[in-house]
C-alpha cells in the first residue's frame, strides 16, 4: 500500500512539471557559437568569439532585431569545441537541446563543422559556418545533395583550388607544382585535390604530392622528396601552426621554391610563429584587411576600437554571418527556427564586410571573390583579386 | 645516393628522439613493471620548461638543458610518490589507470596556462652545410649529438655503477633486493628521476627541432616512444635505444621509398609482424613464470 502510494506522489510531482514545462513564447533572440577556443587552433575560435560578441553588441545597442512588430535582444551561447570533432557534435547537440538556440554560427574549421553540421541537420536547426570552405560541410554524405538547414559564408574550396592553380601558374610562373598536405583533414585534402587538378588541367605538373597527419611534427622525410622533384613552388594548404614548421624545415634542407598558401594561412599566429620565414610568400582568403569598401572599414574600426588588433578573415566571416542571421530573421518576421531557416533560404543576394555575396537557388554556397593576399614585412599586404 | 643519406639523416635525428623518451618508459618498466603513461607528457612538460627558459629567462643551450632535466626529474619524482608509491601492492590495472590520469592532469593543467601553440624561438644557431646534394644542419648534429652521448653515459652507468647495479637488481627480484640492505625507495625515486629528466632532453631536443610547442604534443610522440621501447624488449636499456631508431628509421624510409600516405600502415604493421614473431621484443628475454 505504501508502495502504490509512492508511486502515486512520484506521478503526480511528474504530471505537475509536465504542465509547468509548457512551450513559452521567446523574449530574446538566442544564437549559439561554436568555436575553437582550446586545442590545435585557438587562434581561429578567438578570432571568431570576438566577431560573434561585437556583432550581437551592435545588433544589442541599435535595440535589438525587429521581427515583426517587436524588437528583440539577441542572446549569446558560446561553447568551445577544443579542437575535436565529437566536441562539436556535443557542443551542437547542447545548444539545440539545452540552450534551445534559434541557430548555430560556427565551426569553423571543416574538420568540425562537419560533425556539428550533421547534428544541426538532424535536428533541422540553422547553422552557418563562417570560414569552412570545404564542399562537404553542406553535402549530404549519404545522398550527395545539398544539406537544408546547413549555409556558409564563405567560398567553396573548389573555386579556391581553381584561384591558387591559376595564380601558380600565370602569375608565379610555375610549371611544377609540389603538395605537401594533411591527409587526415577534410579540409587540406579536399583543397590539395582541387588544387592538383585544375593545375594539370592547365598543364603544369604536380611533380610530388605528399601527406602527412595531424599533429605530426616532422616533415623532413615529405620534404626531402619534394625536393628531390625541384617544383617551381610548393603548396602548403595546412592550418597556421604548422605552416610554420613545414618552411623552416624546407628552407633548411635547401628547398628554393616559392611556397604558396590557401584561406588557412590567415591568422596573425601564422606570422608570430614564422618569424621572417614566411616573408614573400602569397596565399588566397576571404578579405583583404587593408580594402577600401566602407562597410569593411566601419566594421575594421568598430574591431580595432573593441579589441586592439585587426580583425582576420574568421572574424570578417563570423560578423557576415551573423548579418546573414539577422536579415534571416527579420525577414521570418518571426523567431521560430524554420521559419528563419526559410527566410535565409530566400536570400539571393547579401553585401558583406567580405564582399558581395551570390547564393544561387537552393545552394546554400555563396558566390564569391577570393583575395590574394602577400606576406611583407610581417603583415598581409593585397596582392591581387580572384573573381567567380 | 646523397637522397637515401639525406634521409638517413633524418631517421637518425627522428629515432634520436623517439629512442630517449623511450628510454624513460623502459626504465620505468624495469624496475616497477608499471607503464607510466604520463611520460609522453613528462615530456611535453620538459618542451615547456624550454620555452620559459629560452623566452623568460634567455638562457643558452646547455642552462636550457639543465633546468629542463632538473626540472621534469623534480616533477617526475614528485608524482612517483604522490601517485604511483601508494599503488606498488595495487593491481596493475589501477597503476595503469592512475598513470593516465597524471597524463590527463598534466595536459589541462598546462592547457590552462598555455592555451595557444607557442614558438620557441631559435636557441641554436640556424647553420647548415651542404656536402654535395645532402644538407647537415647544426640542428641535426646538436640533437643526434646530445642523444648519443647521453645514451653512452646512461649505459656505462646502468652497467657499472652501484646505483645501476641497484636498478637492475631489484628489476630482477624485487622482493630479495630490500633485505640485502639496498634502499629500494630511494633507488625507484633515483630511476624515475633519471628517465624523467631524460624525457625532459628529449622535450628541449624537439623543441629545437620543431619549434611550435603545445599542450597536447606529447600524446602521439609519446605512444611512439612506448611503442618504441616495447619493440625493442621493454625494461631493457639497449633495447629502448634501439627500438627508438628502429621506429624512426621505418617511419622515414618508408615515406622516402613509398607514398607518404603509406607510412602509418607500413610501418606499425611491420612492428606488428615483429612483435608476432618476437613478443618480448629485439633485445627482450622472454619471461618465464616459475611455480
Amino acid at each position: 500500500m505504501k508502495r502504490a502510494g509512492f508511486v502515486w506522489c512520484i506521478c503526480f510531482l511528474v504530471g505537475l512539471c509536465a504542465a509547468g514545462c509548457g512551450e513559452k513564447a521567446p523574449s530574446t533572440i538566442r544564437v549559439g557559437v561554436i568555436a575553437e577556443l582550446t586545442g590545435d587552433m585557438p587562434a581561429v575560435g578567438e578570432s571568431c568569439k570576438k566577431a560573434a560578441q561585437l556583432a550581437v553588441k551592435e545588433m544589442n545597442d541599435a535595440g535589438g532585431v525587429q521581427v515583426g512588430d517587436k524588437r528583440y535582444k539577441v542572446e549569446l551561447f558560446i561553447e568551445d569545441n577544443a579542437g575535436k570533432a565529437d566536441q562539436s557534435a556535443s557542443a551542437a547537440q547542447k545548444l539545440i537541446t539545452q540552450q534551445k538556440v534559434v541557430a548555430i554560427i560556427g565551426p569553423n574549421a571543416t574538420r568540425y563543422a562537419i560533425p556539428a553540421s550533421e547534428i544541426a541537420e538532424g535536428s533541422k536547426v540553422l547553422l552557418i559556418t563562417p570560414w569552412s570552405t570545404n564542399p562537404k560541410t553542406t553535402t549530404d554524405a549519404k545522398t550527395g545533395a545539398p544539406k537544408k538547414y546547413v549555409f556558409r559564408a564563405c567560398f567553396i574550396d573548389p573555386f579556391q583550388g581553381r584561384v591558387l592553380a591559376r595564380f601558380a601558374m600565370d602569375s608565379l610562373k610555375a610549371q611544377k607544382a609540389a603538395v605537401l598536405y594533411d591527409v587526415a583533414s577534410d579540409y587540406n585534402k579536399g583543397i590539395a585535390e582541387f588544387f592538383k587538378t585544375t593545375f594539370e588541367q592547365n598543364g603544369g605538373k604536380v611533380v610530388a604530392f605528399e601527406t602527412y597527419t595531424t599533429n605530426d611534427r616532422d616533415f623532413s622525410a615529405q620534404l626531402t622528396k619534394i625536393k628531390k622533384a625541384e617544383p617551381d613552388v610548393v603548396f602548403l594548404p595546412n592550418y597556421y601552426s604548422e605552416v610554420p614548421l613545414q618552411i623552416q624545415q624546407a628552407r633548411r634542407l635547401g628547398i628554393k621554391a616559392l611556397f604558396l598558401g590557401s584561406d588557412s594561412w590567415g591568422s596573425q599566429e601564422l606570422i608570430k610563429l614564422c618569424g621572417n620565414d614566411c616573408e614573400g610568400y602569397y596565399f588566397s582568403t576571404h578579405y583583404a584587411p587593408d580594402t577600401a569598401a566602407p562597410a569593411a572599414r566601419r566594421f575594421i574600426q568598430a574591431f580595432k576600437t573593441a579589441y586592439g588588433g585587426m580583425p582576420d578573415d574568421v572574424a570578417a566571416l563570423t560578423y557576415d554571418s551573423f548579418g546573414l542571421f539577422r536579415q534571416a530573421v527579420i525577414e521570418a518576421g518571426k523567431i521560430d527556427r524554420q521559419a528563419v531557416r526559410d527566410a535565409l533560404a530566400k536570400i539571393q543576394k547579401y553585401e558583406g564586410v567580405t564582399g558581395d555575396m551570390q547564393f544561387r537557388e537552393g545552394s546554400s554556397d555563396p558566390v564569391k571573390s577570393a583575395v590574394i593576399l602577400k606576406i611583407k614585412d610581417g603583415s598581409f599586404v593585397y596582392f591581387a583579386n580572384a573573381n567567380p | 645516393m646523397s637522397y637515401l643519406l639525406q634521409q638517413v639523416l633524418n631517421a637518425l635525428q627522428l629515432g634520436s628522439i623517439y629512442a630517449l623518451i623511450a628510454l624513460g618508459y623502459t626504465m620505468v618498466y624495469g624496475i616497477l613493471t608499471m607503464i607510466n603513461f604520463a611520460h609522453g607528457d613528462l615530456f611535453m612538460v620538459g618542451a615547456f620548461l624550454c620555452f620559459l627558459s629560452v623566452v623568460l629567462l634567455k638562457l643558452p643551450f646547455v642552462p636550457v638543458l639543465l633546468v629542463s632535466m632538473v626540472g621534469t626529474a623534480l616533477l617526475g619524482v614528485t608524482i612517483e610518490r604522490l601517485a604511483y608509491k601508494p599503488l606498488r601492492q595495487a593491481p596493475r590495472v589501477s597503476a595503469i589507470i592512475t598513470a593516465l590520469g597524471v597524463g590527463l592532469f598534466l595536459e589541462n593543467f598546462t592547457l590552462a596556462l598555455s592555451p595557444y601553440p607557442k614558438h620557441i624561438p631559435s636557441f641554436v644557431p640556424d647553420m647548415s652545410w651542404m656536402l654535395g646534394d645532402v644538407s647537415i644542419s647544426l640542428l641535426q648534429i646538436v640533437v643526434i649529438a646530445c642523444s648519443l652521448v647521453l645514451m653512452v653515459l646512461l649505459d656505462l652507468m646502468v652497467r657499472r655503477t652501484m646505483i645501476g647495479m641497484a636498478m637492475r637488481a631489484i628489476s630482477w627480484d624485487k622482493t630479495t633486493v630490500p633485505l640485502m640492505g639496498v634502499p629500494v625507495d630511494l633507488v625507484i625515486s633515483m630511476t624515475f628521476a633519471i628517465g624523467t629528466s631524460l624525457g625532459g632532453v628529449a622535450g628541449v631536443l624537439y623543441g629545437l627541432a620543431y619549434p611550435v610547442i603545445d599542450p597536447y604534443m606529447g600524446i602521439m610522440v609519446g605512444w611512439k616512444a612506448f611503442i618504441s621501447a616495447v619493440v625493442g624488449g621493454i625494461g631493457n636499456v639497449r633495447g629502448a635505444m634501439i627500438g627508438g631508431y628502429v621506429l624512426g628509421a621505418l617511419e622515414i624510409l618508408v615515406v622516402a621509398f613509398l607514398p607518404s600516405t603509406y607510412r602509418d600502415f607500413v610501418a606499425f604493421g611491420l612492428l606488428l609482424v615483429l612483435l608476432v614473431f618476437r613478443p618480448h621484443g629485439i633485445l627482450g628475454k622472454p619471461t618465464v613464470q616459475k611455480v
